[in-house]
């Protein structure tokens, strides 16, 4: 993966697929704790221990038609090469919440990338879930949620374009106003 | 701190009224990007992006897009499947923004396949 935006997209995936109705995404950079974390947590149906056991491995998967499960391995690889590490907390029927940190200034880390894609590709390809976007840069904090979204618009769909053309833009603004507080 | 606020939505709300009252409820195409681990390196998210674009451009309001997770062919990621409402689907692989573009105006606007590109016809529906 180029970036941590697509890990982001990636495991997000993986909540729908768990039968989610709810995903939240939270995303910290604290530059004066020289922190970047990154949690995705969801309410679908979590692992059992021999799953939890098993999925760091990159040749265990859930699935029937492939025989590598890569995506956690990957991004715990990216988390461990620049000094951070992944956790997984997960119950059976409850749900689970990945987090992965990382040395923000650390050479190998990669970079956020192009976080509002992956929001509107997730929020335009699975309008029935509510996705609850938080994002901090050291003292501004940018929240997203589209069940009040939703609310708001009524009958108007949150996929119609002028909608997810505004969330776009909002995040974006959000992102290049607060670039000067990481500095 | 900027953010969406209950008057830009309402705003949203009344200029889409008008186009979403002339809908029919259901749709006539469904466009399905493979979003697994294998497609998103690939590229799947900037192809989702094109065609996201392309459908905004279009002014189309009865084609659907959503995303599936590895359909085991990892090697011709990324991978698009296109439904068109009793037509047989047709899978294409190898895709990148420019194909994707290419697909959407002659299969999904025009009705016919670009067979140049398909992996598979007819190999299974979602709908």
């Amino acid at each position: 993966m180029k970036d941590l935006s697509l890990h982001i997209l990636d495991i997000a995936e993986n909540s729908i697929n768990a039968g989610a109705s709810e995903i939240r995404i939270k995303i910290v950079e604290d530059t004066r704790e020289n922190i970047l974390s990154v949690e995705i947590g969801d309410n679908g149906k979590g692992m059992d221990k021999e799953t939890i056991r098993k999925v760091y491995d990159p040749f265990f998967t859930t699935k029937e038609c492939k025989r590598t499960g890569l995506g956690i391995p990957l991004l715990a690889q990216s988390a461990k090469e620049c000094n951070g590490d992944l956790t997984i907390k997960t119950e059976r029927g409850k749900g689970t919440t990945i987090t992965a940190c990382f040395q923000y200034d650390h050479i190998d880390r990669k970079p956020l990338g192009d976080i509002e894609s992956s929001l509107i590709v997730l929020i335009v390809s699975h309008p029935q879930i509510d996705f609850i976007f938080e994002h901090r840069r050291n003292d501004s904090t940018y929240i997203l949620n589209t069940a009040e979204i939703k609310k708001d618009l009524d009958e108007i769909p949150i996929t119609s374009p002028e909608v997810i053309k505004f969330i776009k833009d909002d995040i974006k603004t959000w992102l290049i106003n607060t670039n000067n507080m990481l500095k | 701190m900027t953010r969406l606020t209950i008057e830009d939505l309402k705003k949203i709300k009344e200029k889409q009224k008008s186009t979403f009252a002339l809908r029919e409820g259901g749709y006539r195409a469904k466009i399905t990007v493979h979003m697994g681990t294998c497609g998103i390196a690939a590229g799947a998210r900037e192809v989702m992006t094109t065609l996201l674009d392309e459908i905004t451009k279009a002014h189309v309001e009865d084609v659907i897009t959503t995303t599936s997770g590895c359909a085991g062919l990892c090697a011709r990621e990324p991978m698009v499947t296109v439904e068109i409402y009793n037509k047989a689907p047709v899978k294409y692989g190898d895709l990148n923004s420019e194909k994707m573009q290419e697909i959407f105006k002659e299969h999904v606007l025009g009705g016919n396949p670009v067979e140049k590109y398909a992996l598979v016809i007819g190999s299974e529906t979602t709908y």
